[in-house]
């Protein structure tokens, strides 16, 4: 059955090639910058390294625009180019490039001279761009491991601090632990099935499935829900977010959450599974709370931003719930607007922490307005599209998840809608309060923050761009959204309908 | 022109806020181009009236054309009502930017450009004829109102700002979540296809009531009707002059105008259904409004709780029903914009002489400010309801419309009116007559030329509108009835018409009064 042995690698057509183009070239561009790092002189800035790395993403974003015309299956079945996996093709290199247009500054602040930085940012990129190809369960779980273990080095990165090592070995272990639980699923699944590539279990589980498969979906949910930091798999969050460097949290935060929810969405939605609708609706229901109430009570912007993460992995999950196209759509649609206004917020982050981050408590940011407008105007942009305020890229994915959940006419998603909008406006609150401190605060850092390179105003201004885009003019987005959610459902051997509620009235 | 014009009235101020953003911070340019850009607006929107055909039904002026996807569009319309809400806060922009020339002096840049963003939201409110476009105008109010009270508001500014901001957030959730099952079930946001979607009767009867609520709370909140309104002492008192101006006179309008134009228009038999609590509601803030503004030491709280008590007049008029009652809740709306507005114009001025609002500082100066003193007579006058002056003619319909829906509705907002009487008139001698009991108050400046420019059009507004009411009532009465829909066949009603010299009115003949209701 497994098509792995037949493999001649002389006779591999090109499209195959074509169809991992933008993983070659990310792992191209991370092999040079391994090579070229011991060749500079030690202890010097390695920013040419991280332009270097930088332009490999953007590489890595053209070739994912040239695989629009390759849609295919690569690898005998393992890999699959769709409007799914483009989506994500250029949503996660672009997270990594502004993640390392605001490293190219943080890193010479904080002294950090070593390219491996960039390689590691690179090679993860890689895990999660694949993450969201691959249609085959091993090959998933090897995606993740890429990403994971990039990231567990990323996450200690700032290895003279105490909760630095801290979040490194909290990140490490727990992760392997979850990674351990997916892992299980994928072998109960075989079991099940006799198979482990996803279009092959659809077919099997479109006719039966049970106790075993229940079982087997279950752990791959609870890998997963590590992963997204979805309670009640949360607990590892604050603690990592805040001790990794600020740059890295904005990647953690947004590129292999996002690459998860590929996963998740494949797994979920590609499988024909079914039974896991409760698993989800309680996941939802108490990541939204839990995160929010949990940053409720932060005085740490990086810990509040951990929770609010959290809870944005809950409403994200509101869309799961809802499952059929349009939930699909919201939820393809919320990975990028949450991308986009987190990686931004993070940014600012890392800018204001200045050299060891020392600045990191809400009160760090009072009169921010003041001493630094741009800083100042992006977060609040950031914050409101967090908060949901319309015009934002936030809102409209909310209210797309919403929408989406309430048009399934469904009493249990209903009540998910309720739980989600009293939890929206619970967070105005903690998100509101950082805006009121830099715009109605006078400050009580003297200094101003250090004036913003060139290349970190990038990141910020292209982060709220798109932020702003998504919220005025989502419809492009939306629609290529709407694609990937009929490719994903169009994979050969799953069934129209998707989930078992209720067909939309009209 | 005609399909432009509504764009370019409401967007006119953002790009303005976009020209101020980009220019270098010299403040004596920014205001002027701030100044330049609100009268623009201004001129652009007196093209309304005067383009509008008071007999044709429906929304004039439309623009519709498809946003995000194919659900939500942009669209726009205008009729007599909103048309006139949209003027008034064309008309009070300028004399806003006009009393922050010397008041506001930090972060100027900032001030207008949140001053002239708020603008554009609060035009698109009165305009958006799409659910989802109200609701991204309606939250987009929220932020630059907030940020004005919270970086220029006094003492407790920041308090005022997040209690504002959370309270209406947080009611308006409950409007999202009707707009979007709405969407959902009826398939469009499209104000008219959901509202004939609703008169068709697809909707159960439990439904409506939620949404009806749903919609209600939000707009409560923004009248804000009691006991929904402890944010508004807070914000007023907390605001910058500018900001108190369009906080009173605009923002509260936009709860109304949502109860009349969503709840109503809408839902017209939930409405009915609800009226007796709601016009209960309306009651008790009318009455404990005026007598907490009786009892306030302060100038500009009393102004406040005179807002509570005004606006409850406004939702008494349109819950009773009646033609005559809701055109007095939109004039009222109008009355209330210019009368308190020019109140809350005012305390600014003598807060920027003496740093205070307290009653007890104040005494004797209609001696050194004779000017002053009687702008502010005028504006006192205006809001008691004298004859002549525009508050007159709108609590006349209201009480008269008040009266025939229930006698005891019209007795008791009838005694606030006796209320609004005694506390402003009071408040009038307590600040400019009775002997000087601080010297420093006999040498108190009066107000230059600046300021007797922002006050003038207001004082003339009050004139005109009141003895030359037809001229706006032509286009609220046509509008009023089509939303009613309600055969209006009392004779009163039309002796209501004679008694304020709208004879050629024919309601009978009004547009909506064929409809089903009863």
């Amino acid at each position: 059955m497994n098509p792995i042995h037949a493999v001649d690698y002389t006779s591999v057509p090109a499209a195959y090639y074509i169809r991992i183009l933008p993983e070659l070239v990310l792992a191209a561009f991370g092999i040079a910058v391994m090579i070229l790092d011991p060749l500079l002189p030690a202890g010097k800035s390695r920013k040419s390294l991280g332009i270097l790395s930088l332009v490999g993403t953007l590489a890595a974003v053209a070739a994912a625009f040239y695989q629009l015309n390759w849609y295919g299956s690569g690898w005998f079945g393992m890999v699959q180019v769709d409007s799914f996996s483009v989506f994500f093709h250029i949503l996660i290199p672009a997270i990594s490039a502004v993640c390392i247009l605001a490293s190219l500054e943080y890193l010479d602040r904080q002294k950090i001279n070593s390219g491996e930085y960039y390689g590691l940012i690179l090679f993860g990129t890689v895990g999660m761009v694949l993450m969201s190809a691959a249609t085959e369960l091993v090959l998933i779980f090897i995606a993740l491991e890429i990403s994971s273990i990039s990231t567990y080095v990323l996450a200690g990165y700032r290895r003279r601090t105490a909760i630095g090592a801290e979040s490194s070995i909290k990140y490490f272990l727990l992760g392997s632990f979850a990674t351990a639980f997916f892992l299980y699923g994928v072998a109960l699944m075989y079991g099940a099935t006799q198979s482990t590539s996803i279009p092959r279990i659809a077919e099997v589980l479109s006719t039966n499935s049970g106790a075993l498969v229940f079982t087997a979906t279950a752990l791959m949910l609870i890998g997963l829900g590590f992963k997204v930091a979805a309670a009640p798999f949360h607990v590892w969050t604050p603690d990592v977010y805040e001790g990794a460097p600020a740059p890295i949290v904005a990647l953690m935060s947004t590129g292999p959450k996002a690459a998860a929810f590929a996963v998740l969405l494949r797994v979920l939605f590609g499988t024909n599974a079914t039974g896991w609708f409760w698993l989800i609706w309680i996941s939802a229901a108490l990541s939204m709370t839990l995160g929010n109430l949990g940053a409720l009570v932060q005085n740490n912007v990086k810990r509040m931003l951990a929770y609010s993460s959290i809870a944005h992995a809950g409403y994200l999950l509101v869309a799961f719930a809802a499952g059929q196209e349009i939930g699909l759509t919201a939820a393809i649609f919320y990975t990028a607007a949450y991308a986009a206004m987190n990686v931004g917020a993070f940014a600012v982050v890392s800018h204001i922490g200045s050299s060891g981050e020392k600045y990191v408590t809400i009160d760090d940011y009072a009169g921010l307005g003041r001493r630094s407008p741009l800083l100042a105007f992006t977060l609040a942009i950031f914050m409101l599209s967090l908060i949901g305020i319309p015009l934002t890229g936030g809102f409209f994915a909310k209210y797309y998840v919403f929408s989406a959940a309430l048009q399934t006419n469904q009493d249990s998603l209903v009540w998910l809608t309720i739980i989600g909008l009293v939890n929206s406006a619970i967070a105005a609150y903690y998100y509101l309060r950082l805006i009121v401190v830099m715009y109605m605060r006078e400050p009580t850092v003297d200094t101003a923050p250090e004036p913003v390179a060139p290349a970190m105003s990038a990141a910020l201004v292209l982060s709220a761009i798109a932020t702003l885009y998504l919220g005025i003019v989502p419809s492009s987005v939306l629609n290529y959204a709407a694609k990937g959610a009929q490719d994903l459902t169009a994979v050969p051997g799953a069934s129209s309908t998707i989930t078992s509620v209720a067909p939309t009235p009209k | 022109m005609n399909t432009a014009i509504l764009t370019l009235v409401t967007f006119i101020p953002a790009v303005g806020a976009i020209v101020l953003m980009l220019m270098p911070r010299n403040d004596k340019s920014i205001r002027w181009t701030a100044l330049f850009i609100s009268v623009l607006a201004f001129a652009f929107s007196l093209y309304l009236p005067f383009g509008y055909h008071s007999g044709q039904p429906g929304f004039q002026f439309e623009v519709n054309v498809p946003w995000i996807g194919q659900a939500i569009h942009y669209h726009m319309g205008a009729d007599g009502i909103s048309m006139w809400l949209v003027l008034l806060t064309t008309f009070l922009v300028p004399l806003g930017v006009l009393v922050s020339w010397k008041s506001i002096h930090d972060r100027v840049k900032e001030f207008f450009v949140l001053f002239l963003l708020l603008e554009t939201a609060m035009i698109g409110v009165f305009l958006a004829l799409d659910l989802f476009l109200f609701y991204v105008f309606w939250e987009a109010t929220l932020i630059p109102m907030a940020l004005l009270i919270g970086m220029y508001g006094h003492e407790r500014r920041i308090y005022a700002a997040i209690k504002f901001f959370l309270y209406t957030m947080v009611a308006s959730v409950f409007m999202l979540a009707a707009v979007i099952w709405l969407y959902t079930h009826a398939g469009s946001f499209d104000y008219v296809e959901v509202r004939n979607w609703i008169a068709a009767g697809h909707a159960t009867p439990e439904a409506i009531k939620w949404l009806f609520l749903g919609f209600f709370i939000a707009f409560a909140v923004k009248v804000p009707l009691f006991p929904l309104h402890t944010w508004l002492p807070d914000a007023h008192v907390e605001a910058p002059t500018a900001g108190s101006l369009l906080l009173a006179s605009v923002l509260l309008k936009m709860g109304t105008y949502g109860l009349l134009r969503f709840n109503v228009g809408l839902f017209p038999a939930e409405a009915q259904r609800h009226a007796p609590w709601i016009n209960t509601l309306a009651i008790i803030g009318i009455i404990y409004g005026a007598l907490v503004a009786l009892v306030q030491p302060n100038l500009k709280k009393l102004i406040a709780y005179s807002s509570v008590s005004h606006l409850g007049f406004v939702v008494l008029g349109i819950f009773t029903f009646t033609q005559a009652g809701t055109d007095g809740a939109v004039y009222q709306m109008l009355n209330h914009g210019i009368s308190t507005g020019a109140l809350f114009m005012l305390a600014g001025m003598l807060y920027e002489r003496k740093h205070t609002y307290e009653l007890r500082e104040y005494g004797g100066l209609a001696t050194p400010m004779p000017i002053y003193a009687t702008f502010f007579m005028i504006a006192v006058l205006s809001s008691v309801g004298l004859p002549l002056l525009n508050g007159f003619v709108g609590e006349f319909l209201v009480l008269s419309g008040a009266f025939q829906a229930k006698v005891i509705y019209g007795v008791l907002a009838a005694s606030g009116v006796i209320w609004s009487a005694a506390y402003l008139l009071w408040m009038y001698q307590r600040v400019f007559y009775g002997p000087i009991h601080h010297e420093e108050n006999r040498s108190v400046p009066d107000i230059g030329a600046r300021e007797q420019i922002s006050l003038w059009p207001l004082a003339i507004m009050a004139l005109v509108m009141g003895v030359a009411s037809p001229l706006f009532m032509k286009s609220i009465d046509a509008s009023v009835g089509e939303i009613n829909k309600k055969e209006i066949s009392s004779a009163r009603d039309r002796t209501t018409v004679r008694d304020t010299k709208r004879a050629s009115l024919n309601f009978g003949n009004s547009p909506g009064s064929q409809a089903g209701h009863k």
